[in-house]
């Protein structure tokens, strides 16, 4: 379960949107036009149960997420959740790894302050003695040709 | 018959040294007679692996994969607090300041390190340049590497960013660092095959105790490490992973 974004946390100007997660909660989210750049040379990493609940992140995903990492563990990874992104590109993921298989794609993700940072993300299932035991998410910095052709496209996929 | 021990082709000349004390080292405190291979290639090594002519290896993480989840071997121990991060870099008077401006066709001049490649890959990939749009130009070192990029056969190093930090001031005062990975998570490993008579856990208390006298002190020294910590399962198995995810 999610808590709605807060307005003391955001900076600047914000809208704000309802959207419906995965789990079957809802929850408030603000936010901006303010675009964090994404740093040069660093992998974001977390890792999740079966859930979707984290259970690692690295220092790179406290930093860019704006969230402290008491906030994060435990938390859904839909905490990031940016209202641009497509429910679909979300199906898909989960379709894709619960096949046991990598997911890949660019993701438009959400700051505790309203912000964001597009990513290329690639999601894969941890198979520990045959069985899915857990996922990691890996990002790294995405080409903006590939943002570009994402920002077009995505506004098509709702 | 002596055990096969070898070392990931990527090692630092001025380690060379420190190996084989670390080997004699070894035999001392195992009894085991051992025999130290240090292949020139690492298709050389892959063979030798596939034939199971290797016991114990200190791998490179891109071999991890196959050694763990194809050839049975276990993980024991890692250098303390050393990671294998790259370098991106360009003649110091090139006016590209960053990754993002560089160009489809561009030349890139890489060694054979496998890992050292995958993540300078990935650094390349915000300006959308990839295997099939860029020239590879593979040399046998760094300092060739460097070379390359000096006299204008190259447009780009990948180094690994301990061996360009070793680089002469002379050198590196004509290079220009676009970006240097901050990773943190990718690192080689001692581990030991099927065939290697010790258990594992009094193998890394081997290890990890290491350092603890004079003599022992100074074979780490000669290897360049600080010491040795042990490596459990779950975090090979992420290691593993991660460079797979790596490679898609």
């Amino acid at each position: 379960m999610l808590s709605d974004m807060s307005p003391a946390d955001i900076v600047g100007e914000f809208k704000q949107k309802t959207l419906d997660l995965y789990g079957g909660f809802r929850r408030l989210v603000l936010y901006t036009e303010v675009e964090w750049p994404y740093p040069d040379g660093k992998l974001i990493v977390s890792t999740t149960d079966k859930n979707g609940n984290i259970t690692h992140v690295n220092q790179s995903f406290v930093d860019m997420s704006g969230y402290a990492e008491d906030e994060l563990l435990g938390s859904p990874h839909s905490i990031l959740r940016h209202p641009d992104m497509p429910p679909a590109a979300f199906k898909d993921l989960w379709d894709t790894v619960n096949r046991g298989e990598y997911w890949q794609g660019f993701v438009k993700n959400l700051r505790k302050d309203g912000g964001y940072y597009w990513v290329k993300a690639t999601v894969i299932p941890n198979i520990r003695k045959g069985r899915v035991v857990s996922y990691t998410s890996v990002r790294r910095k995405p080409s903006r040709t590939k943002v570009a052709e994402c920002i077009e496209r995505y506004p098509t996929l709702f | 018959m002596a055990y096969q021990f070898t070392v990931s082709p990527d090692f630092s000349p001025d380690h060379i040294s420190g190996w084989y004390i670390f080997n004699t080292w070894l035999q001392k405190q195992t009894s085991t007679a051992i025999h130290l291979e240090m292949y020139d290639s690492f298709l050389a090594q892959r063979e030798a692996i596939r034939q199971g002519r290797v016991d114990l290896i200190y791998a490179n993480p891109f071999d991890a994969a196959t050694l763990v989840r194809e050839q049975g071997f276990l993980p024991v121990a890692r250098a303390v607090g050393s990671s294998d991060e790259a370098v991106l870099a360009v003649s110091a008077g090139n006016v590209l300041s960053r990754v993002e401006a560089l160009l489809p066709g561009t030349k890139i001049a890489v060694t054979e390190d496998p890992d050292i490649r995958l993540i300078g890959m990935l650094l390349l990939e915000p300006a959308d340049l990839h295997a099939d749009n860029i020239e590879v130009i593979v040399n046998n070192t760094y300092v060739l590497v460097a070379k390359q990029v000096l006299q204008g056969r190259a447009d780009v190093g990948v180094f690994l960013a301990d061996a360009y930090d070793g680089l002469s001031s002379i050198i590196k005062s004509q290079l220009k660092v676009l970006v240097r990975s901050q990773i943190n998570v990718i690192h080689h490993a001692l581990m030991m095959g099927p065939q290697w008579p010790l258990q594992r856990e009094a193998m890394a208390s081997l290890l990890v105790q290491m350092g603890g006298d004079e003599k022992s002190m100074k074979i780490l020294t000669s290897l360049g490490f600080l010491g040795w910590q042990k490596i459990d399962d779950e975090e090979m198995e992420f290691m593993i992973d991660l460079m797979d995810v790596l490679n898609t």
